[in-house]
């Protein structure tokens, strides 16, 4: 089944000036189809300005499609009568950690979502220790928000999301903002409420690496879908990805550089485990390694 | 480090004072700073300088941090005392040159020192045993009554909480753009008060900017939360009044009650 | 030798219950015209010293010299200083306050005391010098892309010509095409001009391919300050400091543990091409 369906969507931002006459027109999505089935790890990458962000608005009816269909398990985002549904069936969790933190405690911003949602009083207090536990930041519960590190305030968020029990979670730049270790506990997260709790992950990313794990790999440019494959596919076609201006993760454009240079081995390299793997037996038949004895 | 600053001025310990709802507290403070402006007798001040006094102890704050808040008000304090000691006509007691001091002048200026000095040291009271987040949910609920008449009590709620929350953040953010821009050259100290007033545009100018950005990223992640005003809201930590504060309030109504019939009282 | 910093150490909320030691006694030296990586986990007091080397902060002991003048003695000019070590911070975008390109990027040069015309000739060739192009110059920054908004504030201590130029996480949270372009225009800078650059980076990747040497911070501590060929070496213990070597570091002991007889100090893509494509042929040769 799909949980985000999305059919030739066309989304503009238009800008006014003074009297209110349309200065400028500017095409974030065309001719966007995409449909996401429940349960999957989807990736979506692409350089700024390739319409990934405003996708992502669309998906919680944070903005409308001027044309065109967006259902959110079949919930269409036009139809205002279901705003609050949708947006508790698909979770957002933003790019700047500090600007999405809204109470003065980890466990009280964690119940904003229940508490808008009119969650009875213990539901809400079982529903907040769930989500935090689930995120592994049950011993935050009642700090202040602005001692945390930036990975851990993405952590709480994606908790807040949480809370509110939802099918689908899309986060939009989750770790442009975080250091390494912010970034790994992060998508560690997601990758376990995708496979423990079967949260569908809808996840936008500038950071080729995080990609590698998903389930399925989106690129998009100008507005619209322009690959849409498994990992592995997606980064054997490093000239593409280079020329849209998204790079491929250094183990795969080594594997790709060595190719060319005519040593034998597949593309679409994502691990260094895999190239180890190929390159070995090769030293070995060159005697490069050790003497097979 | 910056982020470590606290707003308001809460003590953490556990005291009885602290466990009661800030509604009651809210309210507390409120009958205490009236019932100091009621009494003009001696018998009326004993009154209320034993109630302080039991309740600063009830509280476990260290008797220091009550006078801290007085520190804001000495001007005033001196201004008022002064005026009503040299100023109020009657029987003089002492006399020098153009200065006169009356009895009545002595009494009046004795009176309204200590209703200033209790009135700052009581709302402390009730700042450094409430956290600032039960202080905007009291205040929320205590005037509810006012959404009546077309006041946005929750609104101005959520803002309040919403600016205990980014003040550190926009602190901080300030320190961090004056740093850069004395990084390119820039000067805040030197020059006169236009120069001084001129060298903040710099400053203010992306201050704001990071303000507003901020400002409309909330708005969308509450609004993705499902965020659409007070109405329907339930809590997390709803308030209720519990035995501590039915017995809070008897106590309140019988200060109150003597501090009323103290103005019966001949002194 | 423009920088040197000595026995230095800083100490927040000195002689509270909250002190704590930001930086330990750090000494290190840079020569003219090299490019420094520094590298540290978030807390590991890398922002405190890059503002200790133009002054903006005062340290609580040891001091830095800058063309061998103690640059915290009294009377020492700081504001002369910080033109000549520029100092871009992280998300230096949000600095910017003219109306148009050109005049925010004047500001530096006119604090200096230039003349509005030498300002803004020094802003153009900044301007330049990070690659935004002439048609931008009159328009307001606040108009830019992420990216370019990034390198006008870089070209905003840029034209101040600064001799040392320290950039704290300069890509961080750009999209790939943004992270290239400013590494290549501060590669640039470095190669062309001889700035000595100083740069402040999470990505082991990036300062592996750029610097020279690499000087690395652990719990307020210098734990390293040597060629990236020798910094990598050190495994184990990167990995404790919540750092890491490039994957491909990694890749090469991965095949050196299988026995294979690789040159295991590589650390970038191009360098493990060339390595591998030489084990591969020359074995060929032989045979």
């Amino acid at each position: 089944m799909n949980i985000i369906e999305a059919k030739d969507v066309l989304f503009e931002y238009v800008q006014r000036d003074e009297n209110n006459n349309i200065e400028e027109v500017n095409e974030a999505l065309s001719d966007m189809s995409l449909s996401i089935e429940k349960g999957s790890f989807v990736c979506i990458l692409g350089h700024n300005g390739s319409g990934k962000s405003t996708f992502a608005k669309l998906l919680n009816a944070l903005c409308l499609p001027k044309e065109g269909t967006v259902l959110i398990s079949g919930m269409d985002t036009k139809d205002e009568s279901r705003l609050l549904d949708i947006r508790k069936s698909c979770g957002m969790v933003f790019q700047n950690p500090d600007n999405q933190i809204i109470a003065n405690v980890v466990e009280e911003d964690v119940a904003f979502g229940p508490e808008n949602m009119g969650v009875p009083t213990d539901e809400i207090i079982r529903r907040v220790d769930e989500a935090l536990e689930k995120v592994g930041m049950t011993a935050y519960r009642f700090k202040s928000p602005n001692r945390l590190s930036g990975g851990q305030k993405q952590r709480v968020a994606i908790a807040g999301v949480m809370a509110m029990k939802p099918e689908c979670i899309v986060l939009d730049e989750p770790t442009a903002m975080l250091d390494p270790s912010g970034r790994r506990d992060v998508i560690a997260t997601i990758h376990e409420l995708n496979k423990k709790e079967g949260i569908t992950i809808v996840h936008i990313t500038h950071y080729m690496e995080e990609a590698c794990d998903a389930d399925r790999v989106i690129v998009m440019d100008g507005g619209h879908v322009v690959m849409d494959d498994v990992p592995r596919k997606i980064f054997s076609r490093v000239e593409e990805l280079k020329e849209l201006a998204l790079g491929v993760p250094q183990i795969t454009e080594l594997g790709y550089e060595l190719r060319n240079a005519g040593v034998p081995i597949p593309l679409g390299i994502l691990t260094r485990e895999e190239l180890c793997q190929y390159l070995i037996p090769l030293f070995k038949k060159k005697g490069v390694g050790p003497a097979d004895a | 480090m910056l982020r470590d600053i606290t707003i308001g001025q809460f003590y953490p310990v556990r005291s009885p004072i602290h466990a009661l709802d800030p509604r009651t507290k809210l309210a507390g403070t409120m009958l205490y700073l009236l019932s100091l402006f009621m009494t003009d007798s001696v018998a009326g001040y004993v009154i209320a300088t034993v109630f302080l006094v039991s309740c600063i102890k009830l509280s476990k704050v260290p008797f220091r941090f009550m006078v801290k808040g007085l520190k804001a008000i000495i001007l005033l304090l001196v201004l008022s005392v002064s005026f009503n000691l040299f100023l109020t006509p009657g029987t003089t007691i002492f006399e020098l040159g153009f200065i006169h001091i009356s009895m009545e002048g002595l009494l009046t200026a004795g009176f309204m020192a200590i209703r200033l000095i209790y009135l700052v040291i009581g709302s402390s009271l009730m700042t450094l045993t409430t956290t600032p987040n039960a202080l905007t949910d009291g205040l929320e609920r205590s005037l509810g009554f006012m959404k009546r008449f077309g006041v946005p009590v929750h609104e101005i709620a959520m803002m309040m909480s919403i600016a205990l929350r980014f003040i550190p953040i926009l602190v901080e953010e300030t320190d961090k753009i004056m740093k850069a821009q004395s990084a390119r050259g820039a000067d805040f100290e030197r020059g006169g008060l236009i120069q001084k007033a001129k060298a903040m545009v710099p400053l203010l100018v992306p201050l704001f900017i990071s303000a507003f950005r901020r400002a409309a990223d909330l708005a969308m992640a509450m609004e993705a939360r499902c965020y659409h005003g007070g109405e329907g809201r339930t809590k997390m930590h709803p308030l209720r009044y519990t035995e501590k504060d039915r017995i809070a309030y008897i106590i309140l109504f019988i200060y109150f009650a003597l501090m009323a019939l103290t103005n019966l009282l001949p002194f | 030798m423009p920088l040197k910093v000595e026995h230095l150490s800083h100490i927040y909320q000195q002689g509270t219950a909250m002190e704590s030691w930001a930086l330990r006694d750090i000494s290190f030296e840079v020569e003219d015209g090299t490019f420094v990586g520094l590298i540290g986990h978030t807390g590991s007091g890398k922002s405190t010293l890059i503002q200790h080397l133009n002054g903006l902060i005062k340290p609580s002991e040891g001091t830095v010299y800058f063309d061998g003048e103690d640059i915290f003695a009294a009377g020492y000019d700081l504001k002369g200083l910080r033109a000549k070590v520029g100092l871009v911070f992280q998300y230096p975008e949000y600095q910017l306050f003219e109306q148009d390109i050109l005049s925010d990027v004047k500001f530096g040069p006119k604090n200096m005391g230039l003349s509005d015309k030498e300002a803004e000739e020094k802003a153009i060739d900044a301007l330049r010098l990070v690659r935004v192009d002439e048609k931008y110059f009159s328009r307001s920054p606040f108009e830019l892309s992420g990216g370019q908004k990034r390198r006008v504030a870089i070209a905003g201590v840029l034209a101040m010509e600064p001799k040392v130029l320290i950039l704290d996480e300069p890509t961080a949270g750009l999209d790939p095409k943004g992270r290239d372009e400013i590494l290549e225009s501060i590669d640039s800078l470095h190669k062309e001009r001889g700035i000595t650059i100083i740069l402040v980076s999470h990505s082991m990747e990036d300062v592996a391919m750029y610097a020279d040497r690499i000087l690395v911070l652990d719990g307020s501590e210098l734990k390293f300050f040597d060629t990236p060929k020798e910094v990598f070496k050190h495994k184990k213990e990167l990995k404790r400091m919540g750092l890491a070597a490039p994957e491909i570091t990694y890749l090469a002991s991965d095949l050196r543990k299988a026995g294979i007889d690789i040159d295991d100090t590589i650390s970038t893509v191009e360098e493990a091409k060339t390595e591998i494509l030489r084990l591969l042929s020359v074995e060929k040769d032989k045979a």
